[in-house]
């Protein structure tokens, strides 16, 4: 028990880093978009999603161990 | 029913809200965490959406053409000299200045901070936002001081004989 609530705060810790990383690239993109500058679109969107892939395998880790219980 | 083991530990039979809702202490840290955690992979969902979003806008923009329209005559102004105009709707506001004998440039008038309408100064050769003193160059549009972080829109001109005509713009409008 007390390893699995380990092992979720390890996941909560990886998941705060990838959302900053997140939401620096969101406002990245959004500020080039305003400034005229399209085309930081498609690599913002495709980094956003492998972020966003990342994630959903954390969270299924997450749950996995939730399982295992 | 009696039960056996430790009783912190769900059982397979054990329906979801008795779990979710849990008396034991060592169950309910379990359940904040995957509740936390099932937050932060929505938030993560939310801006991914995000740049999709600004992806569809980015390539409707790239198909977007502009018009060309008249905006003034060559000598219509004196050096220093402002005029405003509609351009590329009768809703954007744009302001067209006269720099030297032999150039013109145009500009978007909402200030990129807030949408205030900007000014051109003769005395600092600059174009002023009264809000919040934001400043911009009039060679190019570039932030020179205060809150804005972008260039004003630039609309593109073109001289056909005695005309000036703007042909599109360059940034995005505001609003």
């Amino acid at each position: 028990m007390r390893r699995g609530i380990t092992a979720l705060d390890g996941t909560i810790a990886l998941l705060v880093l990838l959302l900053i990383v997140q939401v620096w690239l969101l406002s990245a993109t959004l500020d080039a978009y305003l400034a005229g500058h399209g085309d930081a679109a498609l690599p913002g969107a495709v980094c956003s999603g492998l972020i966003f892939a990342g994630a959903t395998g954390l969270y299924r880790f997450a749950q996995r161990i939730n399982r295992a219980r | 029913m009696p039960r056996f083991g430790d009783p912190s530990l769900p059982t397979a039979d054990e329906p979801l809200w008795k779990d979710e809702f849990s008396v034991f202490q060592e169950r309910e840290r379990f359940v904040s965490r995957r509740q936390l955690i099932k937050f932060l992979t929505l938030t993560s969902l939310g801006m991914f959406a995000g740049n999709i979003w600004i992806l569809v806008r980015s390539w409707l923009r790239r198909d977007q053409a502009y018009p060309q329209q008249e905006i003034a005559q060559l000598d219509e102004i004196r050096v220093g000299g402002v005029k405003l105009f509609h351009y590329p709707s009768e809703k954007d506001q744009c302001l067209l200045v006269r720099i030297s004998e032999d150039r013109y440039v145009a500009y978007s008038q909402k200030c990129t901070h807030l949408s205030c309408a900007v000014y051109y100064s003769r005395e600092d050769n600059q174009l002023i936002c009264p809000c919040h003193n934001g400043r911009f160059s009039v060679r190019d549009g570039a932030v020179v001081q205060g809150p804005p972080t972008r260039a004003l829109p630039h609309v593109l001109l073109e001289r056909r004989g005695k005309d000036l005509i703007a042909i599109g713009m360059s940034g995005k409008l505001e609003g």
